[in-house]
């Protein structure tokens, strides 16, 4: 019949000693007249709700005249001032603990919410779980590919034949840009046509309007910031939008803009599948005649609730050979690759192995964890070295009687308090960088002040921080005897700085490491910058033909943009000259292995493209005006030259059929390197083709500036397209963009590896002066003995020398090893070559010089009356 | 006088007190509350009002004899102090003069 013993233990935890007694009397009597009263069931239950009331302050409250344990408050107090004291009292100490603690943090920081960011893309979509892109995979000639790109029909096979595996199946066009118009005001924006389940896959967030609004075919539904430019506050509702200068439409929702780190965030607005069929005669062609062969779309779906994404594929893997069973060689099969992988495990290597963004996440988060290890350690390096001066403090505090846990409990205050106060300024200096890291990131990052997560695992990590790198300082000092060390006789023993010399070269392999993994990486982005591109970008303009006015006067528009004297030459061409996603087999030739099926890359060009981009030929001619059978005639590069395995090696003058159409090889052009500049050209024919144009290509006069001629020609433009935005692009920014993935990596690989330099130079900064420090007695000695201040330089520089030659030559075959791993998923790539590592060895071996050198030089200077005066 | 001193909670155990003494402890208080009342008292609340009061100058504690039901524990006599009577009776009249200004009929529509 005793009370709840728990709760009594609760208890007697929680309330002040001198209360103890008379509540705990109480409750037991009146527990014991409960029982009495009500039974004990009832009388354990009232005990536990009164055990409970009693967790109020007045019953926690210690008294203050109460003797305290060194556990209490009172002795924390005591820690904490004598921490802070300490911390006041080195300032130079101080401020490059807490200064390279900092930056790691930072840096860390900065890492973990761009990992965050990374690793929540599509988030925003509720269904982030089941939705998925139908894609197809196959082995071509060995080499495995796999592509979004998807036949009409299919979409309608999954609907009908697979109803129970699928919520929803969305026909989707690529995001590209239209002209949206409503009244006078035009704007190029970037949209999708979807089917109208769309809406209710992704999940979107309407303001106006319903996720119904894409069930009428001449509807449209509006991104909040479209909305905002094309009608300002006014309610868009009903209003009617005319797409590329040709489809009225109405407006019937705006739902909020897709955040910047979804997959769809470009698609600005919404327009219905069936607009897009029926205005686009190509795609109801398809849809008519169920062509299976046409991959001209994506297909995206949400799975039903019950399936399971390897149990669909199973299922839907042989559609692709069931009706093109001509593929069935390159065991062409259709899957779905679900949201979740779509941003970080895009890409698939020859073998088909799984890459992608991944790797970067990966990549920085070691990175990161490098560099706070880095700070970690020069936290640890300078507290033990540290460790003789507080020598005797230690002794003295324990001849007077402290215990050993009281002086760990000093030293882990002590360093839980530098790590909290690098925590703060860390968190100043992320919120300093953050948007300039945005910027070079491409991110809009910000700090989850309201996510728990962000502050567990900042406290945590903290706190790790802390621990791990007051740990050693405070289990190594508190050991020391205090006889010996006030004896005067203590000395560190021969190896106690081994442990510190072991952490300096941990230190400057990392920071060398990433020097020359950052230099590498730069100097591929260099050298595919430079690589001949096979024409010439400058000047060259590039202009979407997005309006039916533009296809039916485009001669009239040649010639009097040609009047002006702002352009020398303009053609168009399926693709701009820094694009090329058309690829097709169907081709035939003499002398060819009928086994070989030949695939080219495709690109439509009128008669003038030549002149306007500058190809340059390595032999025969270009289209020409002058033979009306140019008509059937194409432009080959010189890779599809090699490629067509001739034996006689020019092919010149052959003919080509495609789909049996026979057409003339004219002339080869020296490779134009069109798609990735870090790939290998791919093997493309040029045809002559007016109707097939995407874009039209303009060369400016250089004679004339470019604003004037861009000027001349907008007025033209107006005249013959007056329905849509005069929007161009230059070739070489075009170009540029193509190294915005690598030039980002290596532009936050270099700043980290930058601050990892940093942050390993002020260690050995505070190390130097440490020995310096140490040795005073021992330079003033040698210094009156004749020692010239070089040699005391070179003296107290050795040591250090010596750590930063091991961790170089720990590094250098390292860095070879996993550079030489990176670069080969390059196929054009520049070499590792010795000189790299040459700058950076001599770098690190400069830098370390250059920080130790201060130390010793001012402690070779040092008076040494002074020095040796002292005691 | 600051009347505000003394919440209804603690005006209910002051008077208990007051009634139960000199054998007014937590315990018979609660108790008799609850008697009184017709609701459970939790020990907590008493205990904490009777703090309270204690530091308010109402009351005045000593320790008591322990008792087998308590473990051996002892407990806390409480009695009230001078001050603790004149606040109580200063309470009750107030409250009477009130009462008294009451006019009887309208008492009688009060259900």
């Amino acid at each position: 019949m005793k009370p709840p013993r728990l709760a009594d233990h609760l208890l007697t935890w929680f309330c002040a000693p001198h209360l103890r007694e008379e509540v705990l009397g109480d409750l037991h009597e009146r527990y014991a007249l409960r029982v009495t009263r009500l039974g004990e069931a009832k009388a354990r239950r009232r005990y536990w709700r009164d055990v409970l009331a009693y967790v109020r302050p007045s019953i926690i409250r210690r008294q203050p005249t109460q003797f305290s344990t060194p556990k209490t408050t009172t002795m924390l107090r005591n820690y904490l001032k004598i921490a802070l004291r300490n911390i006041v009292k080195n300032k130079a100490y101080s401020a490059i603990n807490i200064g390279g603690l900092a930056v790691g943090m930072a840096v860390a920081m900065l890492i973990g919410l761009w990992i965050y960011d990374e690793l929540s893309y599509d988030k925003y979509h509720q269904n982030y779980n089941r939705v998925a892109k139908v894609m197809q995979r196959g082995i071509f000639e060995g080499v495995f590919g796999a592509g979004g790109y998807m036949p009409l029909p299919l979409a309608n096979e999954l609907r009908t034949d697979f109803a129970d595996d699928f919520t929803y199946v969305v026909m989707s066009s690529w995001t590209r840009e239209h002209i949206l118009a409503f009244g006078d005001k035009k704007f190029t924006k970037q949209g999708n046509y979807l089917s109208p389940e769309a809406p209710d896959m992704f999940t979107l967030k309407m303001l106006r309007g319903t996720r119904a609004g894409l069930k009428d075919p001449a509807s449209i539904m509006l991104s909040e910031s479209v909305s905002q430019a094309l009608f300002g506050s006014d309610d868009p509702m009903g209003k009617i939008v005319k797409i590329d200068n040709r489809l009225n439409v109405k407006v019937t929702g705006v739902y909020e803009d897709l955040p910047y780190n979804t997959e769809f965030r470009d698609m600005n607005f919404i327009a219905p599948w069936d607009l897009y069929v029926s205005s686009e005669e190509w795609v109801k062609r398809a849809q008519d005649n169920v062509e299976w062969n046409n991959n001209s779309w994506q297909i995206l779906t949400q799975i039903a609730p019950n399936a399971t994404f390897d149990a669909v594929n199973a299922k839907i893997k042989g559609l692709r050979v069931k009706h093109v069973p001509e593929t069935a060689p390159y065991k062409a099969e259709v899957f779905l690759q679900p949201m979740s992988r779509w941003h970080l495990y895009t890409g698939w290597d020859k073998q088909g192995n799984v890459e992608g963004r991944i790797q970067y996440v990966w990549l920085f988060g070691i990175i990161g964890l490098f560099v706070l290890l880095l700070a970690c350690i020069n936290f640890m390096n300078l507290s033990t070295a540290r460790s003789e001066k507080r020598a005797k403090e230690v002794g003295i505090r324990k001849a007077v009687g402290s215990v050993r846990a009281q002086l760990i409990s000093q030293f882990f205050s002590e360093s839980l308090m530098v790590v909290a106060f690098a925590f703060i300024l860390s968190m100043l200096v992320v919120i300093l960088v953050l948007p300039l890291f945005n910027e070079v990131a491409d991110k809009q990052l910000g700090i989850l002040w309201t996510n728990p997560m962000f502050w567990l695992s900042g406290i945590g990590f903290s706190l790790f921080t802390g621990i791990i790198a007051g740990s050693y300082p405070a289990l190594y000092l508190s050991s020391f005897q205090p006889v010996k060390v006030l004896k005067g006789t203590f000395r560190v023993g021969r190896f106690a700085s081994m442990p510190r010399k072991v952490l300096v070269v941990i230190q400057f392999t990392v920071s060398v490491t990433l020097i020359i993994g950052t230099i590498l990486v730069f100097r591929q982005i260099q050298y595919a910058k430079n690589r001949p591109i096979g024409y010439d970008r400058n000047g060259l303009i590039t202009i979407t033909m997005n309006t039916p006015e533009l296809h039916t006067h485009y001669n009239a528009l040649r010639e009097e943009l040609l009047r002006t004297g702002a352009v020398i030459d303009m053609s168009t061409s399926s693709t701009p000259a820094t694009d090329l996603n058309s690829q097709n087999g169907g081709f035939e030739w003499e002398g060819k292995d009928p086994n070989f099926k030949a695939q080219f890359g495709t690109i439509a060009v009128t008669h003038d493209f030549g002149k306007t981009v500058g190809w340059q030929f390595k032999e025969g001619r270009d289209f020409s005006r002058n033979f009306t059978t140019d008509s059937a005639a194409l432009v080959m590069n010189e890779t599809a030259a090699k490629y067509m395995g001739l034996k006689t090696g020019s092919p010149v003058g052959m003919i080509v059929k495609w789909n049996g159409k026979p057409m003339r090889v004219l002339g080869v052009i020296k490779d134009m390197v069109m798609g990735s500049p870090f790939e290998p050209v791919v093997q493309t024919v040029f045809m002559l083709d007016y109707n097939w144009a995407g874009v039209i290509n303009i060369k400016l006069n250089p004679e004339q500036s470019a604003p004037e001629s861009l000027a001349k020609i907008e007025t033209v433009f107006r005249k013959f397209n007056p329905g849509s935005p005069f929007d161009f692009k230059f070739t070489d920014q075009q170009y540029a963009l193509k190294f915005a993935t690598e030039e980002r990596i290596g532009k936050l690989a270099s700043i980290f590896a930058m601050l990892a330099v940093f942050i390993s130079c002020l260690g050995i900064f505070g190390l130097a002066s440490f020995v310096a420090e140490q040795r005073t007695k021992e330079i003033g000695v040698r210094k009156v003995l004749g020692a010239s201040v070089f040699s005391l330089w070179g003296l107290l520089s050795k040591d250090f020398v010596v750590l930063v030659t091991i961790a170089f030559g720990i590094a250098t075959p390292l860095a070879y090893y996993f550079l030489s791993n990176w670069l080969h998923k390059y196929e054009y790539r520049t070499d590792i070559s010795w000189w790299i590592f040459a700058v950076t060895g001599a770098g690190a071996l400069g830098i370390t010089l250059l920080t130790v050198s201060y130390q010793s030089i001012k402690a070779a200077l040092i008076n040494p009356v002074k020095s040796l005066r002292s005691e | 006088m600051r009347r505000s001193d003394l919440g209804e909670f603690e005006e209910v155990v002051l008077l208990a007190v007051a009634v139960l003494t000199p054998k007014a402890y937590s315990v018979v208080i609660a108790e008799e509350l609850e008697r009184e009342t017709g609701q459970t008292v939790s020990t907590g609340a008493v205990h904490a009002a009777l703090q309270r009061l204690e530091q308010k100058g109402y009351l005045s504690s000593v320790l008591g004899e322990a008792t087998a039901e308590r473990g051996g524990r002892r407990k806390r006599i409480f009695t009230i102090t001078a001050l603790g009577g004149r606040v109580l009776s200063e309470v009750q009249a107030v409250r009477v003069r009130f009462w008294d200004r009451i006019i009887p009929n309208i008492r009688l529509e009060w259900s």
